[in-house]
């Protein structure tokens, strides 16, 4: 299993579009792919359930990935929020 | 792409129209020259022309004779003053139309039949005759093309089915006929841009008509079939569905807040790409987008909603983590 710890980076936090971003991006690993906010854990190859979230601006998030592609996985999903999701 | 092929006086009385676009057209004179081509989608009033005046005289339209130029050839002839007509057969005017059921002079008729310039007469008043006239032309005169797919009205909306050979076009538009949809054509398409930005599909031809192939069928009759409520003579393309082999390194749209559109003929129309996978139902998919398409058209977007939503709620909760000082993260 492999964690990592995110700060959410971009304004507008997660809407619509991240999301469908990360379901793309965790979509093209074998591992299960999972992030946290708090007490909720949610698939990252979900879009709805990613939206449900509601992790707005400056919230802190865990990504979790277990699987044989799992170092992969989170460091695709992380990448994705240290780019602010070419939003800014 | 206007017709190749050259649109005849002979071909307009053959048109089959109805209801408001009837032309109510005969010929009374001139058969033999049935055969002159109409090139322009114009009609013209000869008075001008009539009272002796040719300059800028626009004799290769179609010309419409209402009551007042019948009344004045009359004259023409009661007084001897008919040369001026000599000089009107001497253009090779397509043909003239008598409006309001109104018979012109013998002589008039016996000009043209020497001539061999045909005569029609329709019973419609000038006006509306003309206002008929000018949506046919159009019609016939309007940049056309056809596209391989299957055109199907689902729910009101013009969807046009589009894909490779084999990726089930034919089978959606089945199942959706069956559940109570209409087919307009198959296979060919034939779609015509009316007024500018109307693209009005058919099929592209009345034998093959509603005939649909169906792989390991053969060719079905869908009006034999299916019966009347299963089919439609034209509809306008509102949509555009591709339907495509699900290609694992495609990315297909998860939101649908941005919008993408196809041009035929100029005209942009929506375009969705659906991939296909077995245990897809396809049909279901595109009632779907047909809904949906009706809904964006009252107003409501419903993906750009559900976005405009989310945001409002991530600010409001960002704010009050703010305000609060609170932390409910990790």
């Amino acid at each position: 299993m492999t964690e990592k710890l995110i700060t959410i980076k971009n304004r507008a936090g997660i809407h619509a579009r991240p999301a469908a971003m990360i379901v793309q991006t965790a979509g093209k690993f074998k591992s299960r792919i999972f992030l946290e906010k708090g007490s909720t854990r949610i698939n990252a190859k979900s879009i709805m359930g990613i939206i449900t979230l509601g992790a707005g601006f400056d919230t802190q998030l865990r990504i979790i990935a277990e699987g044989d592609d799992e170092g992969a996985a989170a460091e695709a999903v992380f990448m994705l929020f240290e780019r602010r999701f070419e939003e800014e | 792409m206007i017709e190749t092929k050259d649109f005849t006086v002979l071909d307009l009385l053959d048109m089959d129209l109805k209801d408001h676009d009837d032309l109510q057209l005969r010929c009374i004179a001139g058969r033999k020259g049935l055969g002159r081509v109409i090139n322009l989608p114009d009609i013209n009033r000869p008075g001008l022309a009539l009272s002796g005046f040719y300059e800028n005289f626009a004799w290769q339209r179609v010309q419409v004779m209402g009551l007042g130029e019948n009344a004045y050839i009359r004259k023409l002839f009661d007084e001897n003053k008919s040369a001026n007509l000599t000089t009107l057969f001497g253009y090779d005017i397509p043909c003239f139309i008598f409006t309001n059921g109104a018979m012109p002079e013998k002589e008039f008729l016996a000009l043209a039949e020497e001539r061999d310039c045909p005569v029609l007469i329709t019973d419609l008043s000038s006006t509306e005759f003309m206002n008929r006239l000018m949506r046919v032309l159009s019609g016939v005169f309007a940049p056309k093309t056809t596209v391989h797919g299957v055109l199907v009205e689902v729910y009101g909306i013009g969807i046009l089915l589009t894909g490779d050979s084999g990726v089930g076009k034919s089978e959606t538009a089945l199942e959706l006929i069956e559940r109570g949809h209409r087919l307009v054509a198959d296979d060919v398409v034939e779609i015509r841009c009316v007024s500018g930005n109307i693209l009005m599909g058919s099929g592209a031809n009345k034998v093959i008509g509603h005939h649909m192939e169906i792989r390991g069928l053969g060719i079905i009759n869908v009006t034999h079939l299916f019966g009347v409520r299963a089919i439609r003579d034209k509809k306008q393309v509102q949509l555009i569905c591709n339907l495509e082999e699900w290609d694992t390194n495609k990315v297909y749209d998860r939101i649908g807040t941005d919008e993408k559109t196809q041009a035929i003929l100029d005209v942009h129309i929506p375009h969705l790409d659906i991939p296909v996978k077995p245990g897809r139902n396809i049909p279901i998919i595109i009632e779907t987008a047909a809904m949906n398409e009706r809904l964006k058209k009252m107003g409501y977007h419903s993906a750009q909603e559900f976005n405009k939503n989310i945001l409002r709620w991530l600010e409001s909760e960002s704010a009050r983590a703010v305000y609060f000082g609170r932390d409910d993260s990790i």
